[in-house]
């Protein structure tokens, strides 16, 4: 497993002084995420006040894959920060790649002018630049970094940033573990998209099929023939897949075995990172519950569980107490079932954890292009009749799949296929894929804030932002507009409380992310909602948050599906004071 | 109250951008009501939006020309030109005693909503100068999720004389996924055909994709000089059983049948033709 680390020395010591042109295996890996690592405390981690990052290229193996990567002082997943609340912290960032690059603070609430988006926060740092962020840190939690420039984030360049609290951290535990999931394909992102926009469904290949048909598989003749009418493909789960995506633990394919190590009875806390750019994963360890304690860097209050579906940019804060001494998987399983990534839990390093057979690849449904059944006139046996008309009116709701009338702040055009005509909120539901496993899944409505929510007020106003797709000629757009179409941005008063409702018209999940800003889902008793930088809004279905816009700037808004937003589907919400802006 | 807020917020939303201060006034009273009467309803109130600003706050903190380029770049996220060469079929074609070669492809150029295609097909016999050869260039653009308006030339090397045509069509994916191509041509002479073809991808297996394909056309007159008469003119059907190592790149077998119908039929029994011809298909789908 020898790896070639090439990159160009000149340029990479230029910045960053002596630093080998060919490393072994792990050294690729920074400390903390080398196999067999005792846990956080145990490896060297970037920490302190004045932090240097280099950003250059390099060459990434995983099993039999292999090609450039873009990474971070030469390691993939990037070094993790370790910073202290209420401190302050200096990072000084050069590029030695040949194009400007740039490092968002994912999920940490600083000045817009660090926020790390080029053209909006900053000018983005040019080659051979070092870019010095500065800035106080004033909370605390499990929280990532990754570029904000080109496709560099689906190159690489993405770590982890932990926050510890100012005091005693109180979610106790005696050891803890960092895992950065990933997806990571020698096939450049830029050729995946151009492949997707020729051929939308390139990456599938678990359709359906006439031999499955026959075989009595997936959906019956009847419902591929109501699907087809729609020009509807209900495998059409992930537009990156298996077939070209290795998926990652800590850098660490299923064949290199990433593992954390533990004492039979220690209670350890797990941080996850959802650094994918395209895949979400459902997370599990089979034999052990699952006790959820912060989701995006927020406590909340303990919940058990057994599998969470952890969304692109989600951050999971997890404690689990392995007593058996026996090797744990970590199972990170793509929500398409096209591939996972088995890690190890382990009290020794040479125990290794069982790869579980992959489930079967899920279906789309009727839900999941905003068609609410429980609203609907079930016909005989709740078989719904889609041979009706199109637009037969039900209780007044329009059945059609592409009525302006149900979102008439879209425009419509070529790159609106579908509109939810009966969108219903899924935050209460099990994600995609998760409906009938035979343990318990976390949703969203599961998640209750520790703390109580700052801001009681009822928001002034409610935005509707409908996330608009054509996945046969794979354009995405937030109300039917791309974000180069010249989308005019979102403004918000400072201070000012909203609530936005996001209605997916698409048959996709987006996870749907927010700089500068926690928001609250608006699910259960008011007072304790979860508080999110990112949501994922499962297909055809809609998630209301309240958002009080106490960050005054231009804060990029988009789906965190890095091809997503390179299509397009992107805004700005800006805030300002009342009667700032002229 | 909350329905006079609403039409208040209402007659104000159009004017919010013009005068935000004085509409703030409103915005807060809407807030004050909801807390002062206790109510439980969540529901949020109807305040305006505040005007969209004309600024970048960053703008304040570097240097404005890089900002501006940076903002440019931005700008163009979502905007995306791409190209590529799709060869539909490129194949040997097995007639009895007259062994031959059918050909369609098309190059593209363009961004989602308008595309610049080039397109070619033609088949003949090895024995001879080739019967039919097509290009075209043709202006595609997007008319809604799955259809495309195309308009441009279409010129015919083959056969002799050689003819120029003014192309009109629509072109996309039907519902049940059939991918359909309706096209009208005006010659240079005036005659005026119609074209229809329609294809469909069954997939069998995850790489085994059967292809039946048809294609209709029609002539609104004689032409002579080309051997065509009024009416149908031909009728092609094919199917293609396709191998797939890469999505949409595979190599394929099949059956392509032509018949020359009506007053073409006669014509064709005239020269010593069949009107009708089988081939057996040996090619190779791809795409760059």
């Amino acid at each position: 497993m020898e790896q070639g680390f090439s990159i160009d020395r000149r340029r990479l010591l230029a910045g960053t002084g002596a630093l080998a042109t060919s490393l072994a295996w792990s050294a690729l890996c920074p400390a903390w995420a080398r196999s067999g690592t005792a846990g956080l405390a145990a490896g060297p981690v970037l920490t302190g006040e004045e932090i240097a990052l280099s950003i250059g290229e390099g060459r990434f193996t995983t099993g039999r894959r292999s090609a450039r990567a873009v990474m971070v002082n030469g390691t993939l997943p990037a070094p993790l920060i370790r910073l202290k609340e209420c401190r302050r912290v200096r990072l000084a960032v050069t590029n030695h790649l040949r194009e400007q690059a740039s490092i968002h603070w994912h999920g940490l609430l600083v000045p817009t002018q660090m926020d790390g988006v080029p053209g909006l926060s900053f000018p983005g740092i040019d080659p051979g630049e070092t870019f010095t962020y500065e800035f106080p840190l004033i909370h605390s939690g499990t929280f990532w970094y990754h570029s904000h420039s080109g496709m560099q984030e689906g190159l690489g360049l993405y770590g982890p940033l932990i926050v510890d609290p100012a005091g005693q951290d109180p979610i106790a535990c005696d050891r803890e573990h960092v895992l950065v999931l990933s997806d990571w394909s020698p096939m450049a992102p830029e050729a995946q998209l151009r492949r997707l926009k020729i051929m939308g469904g390139y990456f599938n290949r678990q359709r359906q099929t006439l031999s499955g048909l026959l075989a009595g598989k997936d959906q019956s003749l009847g419902e591929r023939l109501e699907w087809a009418s729609m020009r509807m493909d209900p495998t059409d789960i992930s537009d990156v897949t298996g077939m070209t995506y290795s998926f990652l633990v800590n850098g660490h394919g299923t064949p290199e075995n990433w593992t954390g190590l533990f004492v039979p009875g220690e209670r350890v806390r797990l941080r996850i990172i959802n650094a994918s750019a395209m895949t979400n994963f459902n997370f599990r360890i089979p034999g052990l519950p699952l006790k959820i304690v912060a989701a995006d860097g927020n406590m909340v209050q303990p919940v058990e569980t057994d599998e969470l579906q952890i969304a692109i940019a989600e951050t999971y804060d997890i404690i689990v107490e392995p007593a058996q001494d026996q090797a744990y998987g970590l199972i990170a399983e793509a929500i398409d079932r096209s591939g996972l990534v088995r890690a190890t839990l382990a009290p020794r390093l040479e125990m290794v954890a069982p790869i579980p057979a992959l489930r079967e690849r899920p279906l789309l449904g009727m839900r999941d292009m905003g068609m609410d059944m429980s609203a609907m006139d079930m016909g005989t046996g709740g078989e719904i009749d889609l041979s009706k008309p199109a637009n037969t009116s039900m209780d007044g709701h329009s059945m059609s799949m592409r009525d302006p009338s149900v979102a008439p702040g879209v425009t419509m055009g070529p790159g609106v296929a579908t509109l939810s005509p009966m969108p219903v909120d899924r935050l209460a539901e099990r994600p995609t894929g998760l409906e009938s496993v035979d343990h318990r899944v976390l949703t969203y409505a599961d998640l209750r804030s520790l703390e109580p929510n700052p801001d009681p007020r009822v928001p002034s106003r409610q935005i509707d932002v409908h996330l608009t797709a054509n996945m046969e000629r794979y354009m995405w757009s937030i109300d039917g507009e791309t974000f180069s179409d010249g989308a005019q941005p979102i403004p918000l008063r400072l201070d000012e409380r909203v609530r936005v409702n996001l209605i997916n018209d698409t048959m996709m999940p987006h996870p749907i992310h927010l700089h500068g800003h926690f928001f609250e889902l608006v699910c259960g008793e008011k007072g304790h909602r979860p508080r999110k930088h990112t949501v994922n809004v499962l297909p055809g279905g809609k998630v209301s948050f309240d958002l009080t816009a106490d960050a005054e700037g231009d804060w990029a808004f988009h789906c965190h599906m890095m091809l997503h937003m390179h299509a397009g589907m992107m805004r700005v919400v800006t805030v300002r004071r009342e009667g700032d802006a002229a | 109250m909350k329905r006079a807020l609403f039409v208040l917020a209402l007659i104000s939303a159009p004017a919010a951008a013009q005068d935000a201060m004085d509409h703030s006034g409103h915005v807060m009273a809407g807030m004050d009501t909801a807390q002062e009467t206790g109510s439980d309803s969540e529901e949020p109130c109807n305040a305006p939006p505040p005007p969209v600003p004309d600024d970048i706050l960053a703008d304040r903190y570097y240097d404005a020309a890089r900002m501006k380029a940076a903002r440019m770049h931005l700008a163009h996220m979502g905007h995306y030109t791409n190209a590529a060469i799709l060869i539909d079929e490129l194949e040997y074609r097995a007639v009895d005693g007259r062994d031959g070669y059918g050909w369609k492809a098309q190059a593209w150029y363009g961004n989602d909503h308008d595309r610049i295609a080039v397109t070619s097909e033609g088949e003949g016999a090895f024995s001879k100068a080739a019967e039919q050869v097509e290009t075209s260039l043709l202006w595609r653009h997007a008319i809604d999720p799955w259809f495309n308006l195309e308009a441009g030339l279409r010129h015919d090397f083959r056969p002799d004389p050689e003819r120029t045509y003014a192309v009109v069509g629509i072109q996309g994916l039907a519902p049940y996924w059939f991918e359909l191509e309706s096209q009208l041509f005006v010659s240079d002479q005036g005659d005026v055909h119609a074209r229809l073809g329609a294809s469909y991808d069954q997939r069998i297996t995850q790489r085994l994709i059967l292809e039946p394909e048809a294609e209709v056309n029609l002539a609104f007159q004689d032409v002579p000089e080309l051997g065509v008469a009024s009416g149908f003119e031909r009728i092609e059907l094919g199917a293609r059983l396709r191998y797939e190592i890469m999505p949409g790149v595979g190599p394929y077998l099949g059956v392509h049948w032509e018949r020359r119908l009506g007053g073409n039929a006669d014509l064709a029994r005239q020269e010593g033709e069949s009107p009708s011809q089988v081939a057996a298909v040996l090619g190779l789908r791809a795409w760059f």
